[in-house]
């Protein structure tokens, strides 16, 4: 697959295997448009996730090519990922949140990474949290919030550097659905803004909802609709 | 572990300082013995005085030697005519003289003088001293590499215990060098605090020795057994261990994120 302009990720011909184990990602092909916004979705075990780490540079590939941002990085020296890393935002299923820092101190994290000063941080940071609706939680550590509140937490830091590339391991799988639909209006807001998005998902509901977004299915490792045809599919057709 | 290696280091220092002067002091200084050389006494000592390179000539007054018989022979040898008590001249000689020649000349008046070096007569002594020295070098040297190791274990537990950490700021773009940065500002100021501790205690235990009475190498040495500038040196250890223990830990980590993506 030739670089396009337009597209900022390009797999080609792509596999990944852990170890010696059999590849859990066959023949990926296929490329994500600069401010599309996608839903990944398949049954367990797919490898939605194995995807998604390949998406945010966890992993590489064992065979194929990789390209993000318009750069061939399947086997791009390791110093070279920190930087890419910086323009991607990444919901974690698990959350990831550093157990010791605050709330305001973890969305604050990708910010003083980047090298921001501590006065460029404190107003997006409170601003990102209040948009959550963890303003009152800002200097509460993870393990006193709930389930939703750390998942909030989570998408306030994937998002608080306006990533060019966000992705999201089931985002909404522990807030209720008012929540819910906040966080889908922020990931809609931020792809209007120029963000792509990537958002890996079983909940139904939540892609029904997405105006103009495309659906990329994975089973047993291999890509079933690559092209994104399945836009705004009926929930009895489009997922199983 | 600063504690230890600040003592063995100070004994080192003061070892080496002991030996310096002990061989310094005996640079150029020889013993004539002249056995049954009360006749040819006087003879002998001018003939030690013509010799090229001979800068200083005395006699050790007979009491004097006397005295020092009498330690193991009894009061007898401070009184006994029969006793055959040598004589014994005190040389110094520069560097450039030969102690052959001396010998040669002295005894062309008074046969059977010996020429004896206090170098060679201290060697034993100096020899201990350089090895107790070259010990405590190696005490050292080996306190710094078990330092180095237990800030590889303690970097390493540190890691794994915030893994999960290391982990996310990685995920999001964090450097190999802010991560180091992480663990290596954290390492270095416990190793600082432990280092002054040591220090303090191992400064205690120091002015207690040199406050000590009859100190062996005090009197070797013939004055402080530590210098200024050993002083310094001392100083510099526990600040020295923290910049091993900075970047020890930096390796560590840097080592460990080689193996991440």
């Amino acid at each position: 697959m030739s670089a396009s302009a337009g597209a900022i990720v390009e797999f080609d011909s792509v596999g990944l295997r852990y170890g010696t184990g059999a590849e859990v990602l066959r023949d990926l092909q296929f490329r994500l448009s600069r401010g599309g916004f996608y839903f990944l979705t398949g049954p367990s075990g797919a490898g939605k996730t194995s995807l998604l780490k390949l998406l945010y540079l966890a992993q590489r590939p064992t065979r194929g090519r990789v390209r993000l941002f318009g750069e061939e990085l399947s086997d791009a020296p390791r110093e070279a990922m920190p930087s890419f890393r910086r323009r991607i935002g990444v919901v974690f299923q698990d959350f990831r949140l550093v157990r010791h820092l605050s709330a305001f101190d973890n969305v604050a994290l990708p910010l003083r990474i980047a090298g921001r000063s501590e006065a460029e941080i404190d107003g997006p940071v409170r601003e990102m949290l209040a948009w959550v609706g963890l303003a009152d939680r800002a200097s509460a550590p993870p393990p006193t919030l709930s389930g939703g509140e750390q998942q909030r937490v989570a998408i306030a830091r994937a998002v608080i550097g306006h990533p060019e590339l966000l992705v999201a391991d089931e985002p909404t799988g522990n807030v209720d659905a008012e929540m819910a639909a906040r966080l889908l209006h922020l990931f809609d807001s931020l792809n209007r803004l120029g963000t792509t998005v990537v958002v890996a998902t079983h909940d139904l509901s939540l892609i029904a909802a997405t105006k103009g977004a495309e659906l990329l299915r994975l089973e047993g490792g291999r890509l079933v609709d690559p092209t994104g045809s399945l836009r705004h599919p009926p929930v009895a057709a489009g997922v199983r | 572990m600063m504690f230890v290696t600040l003592v063995v280091a100070a004994a080192g220092l003061a070892l080496a300082n002991a030996a310096r002067v002990v061989e310094s002091s005996a640079a150029g200084r020889h013993s004539l013995q002249i056995p049954n050389g009360a006749r040819v006494a006087e003879a002998a000592l001018a003939a030690a005085r013509s010799a090229p390179g001979v800068t200083a000539v005395a006699r050790v007054p007979d009491s004097e030697v006397r005295a020092t018989l009498e330690r193991w022979l009894g009061s007898e040898a401070a009184v006994s005519t029969e006793l055959p008590v040598p004589v014994l001249v005190d040389l110094e000689l520069t560097p450039s003289a030969s102690a052959r020649e001396v010998e040669t000349r002295v005894r062309s008046v008074a046969p059977g003088a010996r020429l004896l070096a206090y170098r060679d007569q201290l060697g034993p002594l100096l020899r201990s001293l350089q090895a107790l020295k070259w010990l405590a070098l190696g005490l050292v040297l080996l306190m710094t590499a078990a330092t180095a190791a237990s800030v590889v274990l303690a970097t390493r537990g540190a890691f794994d215990t915030h893994r999960g950490t290391v982990d996310v700021m990685h995920g999001i773009g964090a450097t190999d060098e802010q991560l180091a940065a992480l663990f290596q500002r954290r390492i270095a100021l416990d190793a600082f605090k432990g280092g002054i501790a040591g220090a303090l205690a191992a400064g205690a235990v120091l002015l207690f020795v040199a406050a000590a009475p009859g100190s062996l190498l005090g009197d070797l040495a013939g004055g402080p057994l530590l210098r200024p500038v050993d002083l310094l040196l001392l100083a510099l250890l526990p600040l020295a261990a923290t910049l091993l223990a900075t970047l020890v830990a930096r390796h560590t980590v840097t080592k460990a994120l080689r193996f991440v993506l």
